[in-house]
């Protein structure tokens, strides 16, 4: 399951790719909502651990826009729920995620992201 | 007793492809259950599993911690090892993360100094280097066990960027055994990278010596 949590964690690794190598760019994506239980610390702990314009880019990508640009400063409840959905409950299932530098395409097959690189692409 | 994962799903030919859970694996659940408490007071946010196999270790862990506790991020080089684990999540209600990489080779950046609890049960097995490179190009069932020199040749490569992912209260937890020379890499660890280490535990399987070894930073107190 490629949810956006997992999204804002991967960085294109080939050799020589470090500079403009996150986030990955979503490409012919089928996504699956799929509801998961909603724990309000976890969110808030989790908060100043994300890259916050690429998890709302993202979501944009595929459609959903209910995050703000900017986070806020006040969390409320109805923040979290949104936050909740956007980062554990839409599912990329099949398509690819795509370097905005070199270009390499990683595909993401039943839920699963394929990050393995070849041998000559290894840094 | 936290009940071990639940497994049903896998066949004996899923098997054939993916590391099946064997005393390697029991011995790393029974380090997490005897540290369970300790863990829960982590409020570990990110947990990973480099080389999940079946997904046993990591749906063990989710079950202590709570499946909406942390994130449950795990990686295999094997494909198939990443559909299982897949599957051990959603049978075993934990949301297990696959992503097929080597080690962690593409969230290294992003989660540089953020891991809380890191787990590893390495391909240990001494074996000629080829055998253990090969292994590791196939992605298939010997890259379970093929570890080259010593069994060290891939657990080595992790070794290396442990302290770089261990977030401040952070603590890795390794499978070895006897031949991986477990006091060489503890020396090691604590001299280049100041990471103390302590067995939790250690026990005779078979014709196996197997340890599971604990990586903490250290914790300077200050002297007034
Ligand atoms: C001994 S098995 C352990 C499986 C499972 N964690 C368990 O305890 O039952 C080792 C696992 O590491 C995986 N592996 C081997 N080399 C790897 C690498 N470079 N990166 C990630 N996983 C690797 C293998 O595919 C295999 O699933
Ligand atoms: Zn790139």
């Amino acid at each position: 399951m490629v949810r956006l949590i997992t999204h804002n964690l991967l960085a294109c690794h080939v050799k020589g790719c470090t500079r403009n190598n996150f986030p990955l760019l979503f490409e012919n994506v089928q996504i699956e909502i799929q509801e998961s239980d909603f724990n309000p610390d976890f969110l808030r702990n989790f908060m100043p651990k994300l890259e916050w314009k690429a998890l709302v880019d993202a979501a944009r990508q595929l459609g959903d826009t209910s995050l703000p640009l900017e986070q806020p400063e006040m969390v409320d409840e109805e923040f979290l729920k949104a936050l909740h959905h956007v980062l554990l409950e839409i599912h990329v299932m099949e398509g690819a995620m795509v370097c905005q530098n070199c270009k390499h395409v990683y595909p993401i097959s039943n839920g699963i992201p394929n990050m393995l690189l070849a041998e000559h692409e290894i840094g | 007793m936290i009940p071990t994962p639940d497994l049903s799903h896998l066949t004996k030919d899923d098997f054939e492809h993916v590391y099946e859970p064997a005393e390697d694996t029991f011995i790393l659940l029974d380090a997490l259950e005897q540290d369970a408490e300790e863990l829960r007071n982590l409020k570990p946010s990110f947990c990973l599993e480099i080389g999940s196999g079946s997904g046993c270790v990591s749906a063990f862990i989710g079950t202590i911690l709570g499946s909406s506790a942390s994130m449950f991020l795990c990686t295999d080089i094997n494909p198939l090892a990443c559909r299982a684990t897949l599957k051990t999540g959603t049978r075993n209600k934990i949301p297990l993360e696959p992503v097929q990489c080597s080690l962690t080779a593409p969230l290294l950046p992003r989660l540089s100094h953020s891991v809380d609890v890191l787990l590893f049960n390495p391909p240990y097995v001494p074996t000629f280097r080829e055998e253990a490179e090969d292994a590791q190009g196939h992605r298939g069932i010997q890259g379970a066990w093929a570890g080259g020199a010593a069994g060290m040749e891939v657990t080595q490569h992790l070794l290396d960027i442990v302290q770089e992912l261990l977030s401040e209260t952070g603590r890795f937890y390794l499978v070895a055994v006897k031949q991986n020379d477990v006091p060489a890499i503890r020396r090691k660890m604590l001299e280049v990278y100041n990471l103390p280490s302590e067995i939790v535990i250690q026990r005779q399987a078979g014709r196996e010596h197997l340890f599971v070894v604990k990586f903490f930073r250290q914790h300077i107190t200050i002297m007034k």
